[in-house]
C-alpha cells in the first residue's frame, strides 16, 4: 500500500511539473474573463443606481425589502463560501471524500439561496409587482436576477465537479477546474455583498 | 521522509484552514454591523450610510484578501493588478454614469 501513494505521490508529482505552467495559465485567464463580469455587473449596477428611484408610482423598495429573509440568503452564501474553500483545501491534499462531502454542502447553501431568491421574485410577482411594473423594479429584477442566473451556473458547474471527482478522482485537471469554479464562487459572494448593500440595506433606509 | 512530508502537509492543511476561519469570521462581523445598524435604525440617517459602505468596502478587501488570495507575491501580482484595473474602470462606468445622469435629471427640472 505504502508503495502504492509513493508510486502516486511520483505520478501525481511529474504530471503537476509539466502542467504547472498551464494550470496557472488557466486560472489567470479565469481571473480575466471574471474581471470582464465584474464590468458587467458594474454597468447593471449603474443602471440600478440610476432607475431606483422611477417607481412609476408603485412600490419602492422600503416596501418590499425584508431584511431578515436577506439576511439568511446571506448567511447562506457566507458560509458556503468558507465551506468551498474548505472543499478546495481537501481537493489540493488529494482527500476524495472529504472534498466530495463539503461540496456538496456547498451546493446545498447554494440551493438555499437560490431557493429563497426564486421565492422572493415568485412572491413579488405574484403581489402585481413584476419587472414590467415600474423602471426600479425592472433594474432590480435585471440586477439580482444576474446575480442568481450566476449562482445557478455555479451550482450547475458544481453538480458536473462533483460527478468528476467520483468518477476520475482529484487529478491534475479537476483541481485546476476546482480552482476556477473557486475563483467564481467567491467572485458571486463578492458581487453579493455589492447587492446587498446598494440594493437591499441603502433601499431599505 | 515521507513522515516528515505528512507532516509538513498537515501542517499546511492547518494553516489554510486557519486563513479561510479567519476571513469567514471578519465577513461575519462585517456583515452583521451593516444589517444590525440599518434594521434597528441605531444611527441618524447619514451615518448609516456611510457604515453599510464603509463595512461593504472593507469586507471586500477581506473576500480578496482571504478568500481569492490577492496578494502582490510575484505570482500573484498579475492577477491584483488587473483586478485594481478593474476596479478603476469599474469607479469610473458607474461614478461617472451616475453623476451624468443625475446632472441630467437636475437640469430638466
Amino acid at each position: 500500500m505504502s508503495i502504492a501513494i509513493q508510486a502516486d505521490l511520483h505520478v501525481a508529482h511529474s504530471d503537476e511539473h509539466e502542467h504547472h505552467d498551464t494550470s496557472g495559465n488557466t486560472l489567470f485567464g479565469f481571473w480575466i474573463y471574471l474581471m470582464t463580469d465584474c464590468i458587467l455587473f458594474a454597468s447593471v449596477f449603474a443602471t440600478y443606481a440610476v432607475l431606483f428611484m422611477n417607481t412609476d408610482g408603485g412600490v419602492s423598495g422600503k416596501d418590499i425589502f425584508e431584511l431578515d429573509f436577506v439576511l439568511i440568503e446571506t448567511a447562506a452564501l457566507l458560509v458556503s463560501s468558507i465551506t468551498y474553500g474548505v472543499a478546495m483545501i481537501c481537493a489540493k491534499h488529494q482527500k476524495k471524500a472529504a472534498t466530495l462531502g463539503w461540496l456538496l454542502i456547498t451546493f446545498a447553501l447554494g440551493c438555499v439561496f437560490i431557493g429563497m431568491e426564486v421565492y422572493e421574485f415568485h412572491h413579488l410577482i405574484e403581489h402585481g409587482n413584476g419587472p414590467d411594473r415600474s423602471a426600479f423594479l425592472s433594474a432590480f429584477f435585471a440586477l439580482v436576477g444576474m446575480h442568481g442566473l450566476h449562482v445557478t451556473a455555479g451550482l450547475i458547474w458544481m453538480l458536473i465537479m462533483m460527478v468528476e471527482v467520483l468518477t476520475t478522482g482529484l487529478t491534475n485537471r479537476s483541481v485546476t477546474r476546482l480552482s476556477c469554479l473557486s475563483l467564481f464562487w467567491h467572485f458571486l459572494d463578492i458581487v453579493w455583498v455589492c447587492v446587498f448593500t446598494v440594493v437591499y440595506l441603502l433601499g431599505a433606509l | 521522509m515521507s513522515h516528515a512530508h505528512s507532516s509538513h502537509d498537515v501542517g499546511d492543511f492547518a494553516a489554510s484552514i486557519k486563513s479561510y476561519v479567519v476571513g469567514f469570521v471578519l465577513s461575519v462581523v462585517l456583515t452583521a454591523i451593516p444589517f444590525w445598524s440599518v434594521m434597528t435604525h441605531q444611527f441618524d440617517h447619514a451615518t448609516t450610510i456611510w457604515v453599510v459602505v464603509i463595512t461593504a468596502i472593507v469586507q471586500i478587501v477581506v473576500h480578496l484578501k482571504y478568500f481569492l488570495h490577492l496578494d502582490f507575491s510575484k505570482e500573484g501580482k498579475l492577477n491584483t493588478f488587473s483586478f485594481l484595473f478593474t476596479a478603476l474602470i469599474i469607479v469610473m462606468v458607474v461614478g461617472l454614469s451616475v453623476w451624468i445622469i443625475y446632472a441630467a435629471n437636475e437640469l430638466m427640472m
